[in-house]
């Protein structure tokens, strides 16, 4: 599913990382806890969460996750969006809860990482 | 060659900075990329263990040509129970590290996941000083 269509999907608003628009986003994780997004070995995901601080931009570099995902109306920080952009990782918010997000992305067939 | 990263204690507005600039270091030297995520989750999880519950810390690697020595070496107190420690989901952390997205406990087993040798000399009231090895040649 590309990063264009996810956004589409849940009304998503893409804050900075306009590049990451065709990126082919393979399958999808929600969490709130970084700690168990450092977990996930996989390439190519999608970070869904409701935590809206420096330490998800952090989280996603090391797990080399170029597309976050703000619910629940989390908009980032100027921080955050700066560091998001020194490190060329795409971020996003809606409106919609971690649940609703999820469950529409997955109907829409974005894959679960496990 | 050795690097050298200074981890303060409790600040987290650095935590992953040591990580991230040891990330751009490894991504010059052309390692695979694969070699380097399992590095850098195992680092940046010990640096937020240091900034988290220690006094504070170093990190410091030996690159070599076929493989990386990362040890972490912090000022105290040392783990009282490493075996619990080791243990997914069991964790000491504050409500202030929870609310910032870490301290679920899945810290030491990640690590101990993700590199190819480890060992952890603790005790407390003293020190802990973990190191991490990573084999280069296998994937590359």
């Amino acid at each position: 599913m590309k990063l264009k269509d996810i956004l589409a999907c849940v009304d998503g608003v893409l804050v900075c990382g306009e590049s990451h628009l065709e990126d082919e986003v393979k399958r999808g994780f929600a969490s709130d806890l970084m700690s168990d997004v450092l977990t996930i070995l996989e390439d190519d995901i999608l970070l869904i969460t409701g935590l809206s601080n420096n330490q998800a931009i952090r989280t996603a570099e090391m797990s080399d996750i170029s597309n976050i995902l703000l619910v629940r109306n989390k908009k980032p920080s100027q921080t955050m969006i700066d560091m998001a952009n020194e490190l060329n990782i795409a971020l996003a918010y809606t409106s919609y809860s971690l649940f609703k997000t999820s469950g529409l992305l997955f109907a829409q067939g974005l894959k679960p990482v496990y | 060659m050795r690097q050298e990263y200074l981890v303060p204690a409790q600040d987290f507005s650095v935590a992953g900075v040591a990580s991230s600039n040891l990330k751009r270091l490894l991504k010059q030297l052309n390692i695979n990329p694969f070699t380097i995520k399992r590095i850098m989750v195992a680092v940046f999880e010990a640096e937020v263990n240091v900034i988290a519950h220690s006094y504070g810390g170093r990190i410091v690697c030996d690159l070599e040509e076929e493989e990386i020595t990362i040890q972490v070496i912090d000022t105290g107190p040392g783990i009282p129970n490493l075996d619990l420690a080791m243990t997914e989901g069991w964790s000491t952390a504050s409500e202030q590290v929870r609310e910032l997205g870490y301290g679920a406990g899945m810290g030491l087993p990640n690590i101990k996941k993700n590199c190819d040798h480890l060992t952890i000399q603790t005790k407390a009231g003293e020190h802990t000083h973990i190191t991490m090895l990573f084999c280069l040649k296998e994937g590359e």
